[in-house]
């Protein structure tokens, strides 16, 4: 089995964690995410790559430009990516359930 | 065990829709939503202003250790009484802008109740912002387990 490609390992590094929530607002070429790191261009080269690689991103060809996207569609990403917003909101809900259940007993 | 709360948020669309069931006649899980003391206490802040009423408005807030960590406020566009609010909603200090909420409140039973929140951000990017929060706690998090783990077998194998 190729380690590269475990989700963990691509998540375990704080730059490769960066460039997945930079890219969940739109897709980015590899220089305009270079762009927001101080590190050296080849070494965000190599962050892609290995997301490429567990396919946490892909890439998408437009006109001469690569775009690098998260790959929403295929991954377990997909549910990752919601369920801490679902389980915030779960959390929620548990709570206002509970808050009114008092009350309702108290009544 | 089934997940109650239910998230539908699409590529390419803007909003983001919310389901959840209750244990709760529909008469309580609209109080929950419409009277300052319960609202304080499932969502954890404080209340400054609520005015439950076609054009009327909110305004929350949280303070830990003394400072506003959270502010949030918004208008009552439509009230109807356990049937549905429509209402803006922005938080301070995000840059997820102003959406509009269509919380409907539908009774099942007379014991049970269902909520539907449906949130309506300015563009995808800004739904974007919304989700971003909780995906980047969330991917910290299975970093910190990931973490621990490693951490954990490092130590056993240091034992030995």
């Amino acid at each position: 089995m190729n380690l590269r490609r475990d989700v963990f390992q691509a998540i375990a590094d704080p730059t490769r964690r960066a460039i997945l929530l930079l890219l969940t607002s739109q897709a980015m070429t590899a220089g305009a995410i270079a762009s927001n790191f101080n590190t050296a261009r080849p070494t965000v080269s190599k962050h892609l790559q290995i997301l490429i690689e567990c396919e946490l991103l892909k890439q998408e060809q437009n006109g001469r430009e690569i775009h690098y996207e998260i790959n929403v569609d295929k991954m377990k990403i997909v549910a990752e990516f919601l369920e801490p917003f679902r389980q915030m909101w779960e959390d929620k809900f548990n709570k206002l359930e509970a808050v009114m259940k008092t009350y309702q007993a108290k009544k | 065990m089934e997940q109650k709360t239910k998230i539908i948020a699409e590529k390419g669309k803007q909003e983001i829709t919310i389901t959840r069931e209750f244990d709760l006649p529909i008469e309580l899980l609209f109080k929950a939503y419409t009277e300052a003391e319960f609202l304080e206490q499932w969502m954890g802040l404080k209340v400054i202003k609520l005015v439950n009423k076609n054009h009327g408005s909110f305004e929350f807030e949280t303070i830990r250790e003394g400072r506003v960590v959270f502010k949030a406020n918004g208008t009552i566009h439509q009230i109807k009484k356990n049937q549905n609010i429509t209402r803006t909603f922005e938080m301070d200090n995000l840059l997820d802008g102003i959406r509009i909420e269509f919380l409907d409140f539908e009774s099942i039973t007379d014991k049970s109740s269902k909520l539907t929140m449906q949130m309506i951000y300015k563009s995808e990017k800004h739904r974007a912002e919304q989700l971003k929060l909780p995906f980047a706690n969330g991917l910290n998090m299975a970093h910190n387990r990931l973490q621990e783990l490693f951490n954990n077998l490092n130590h056993q194998q240091n034992g030995k």
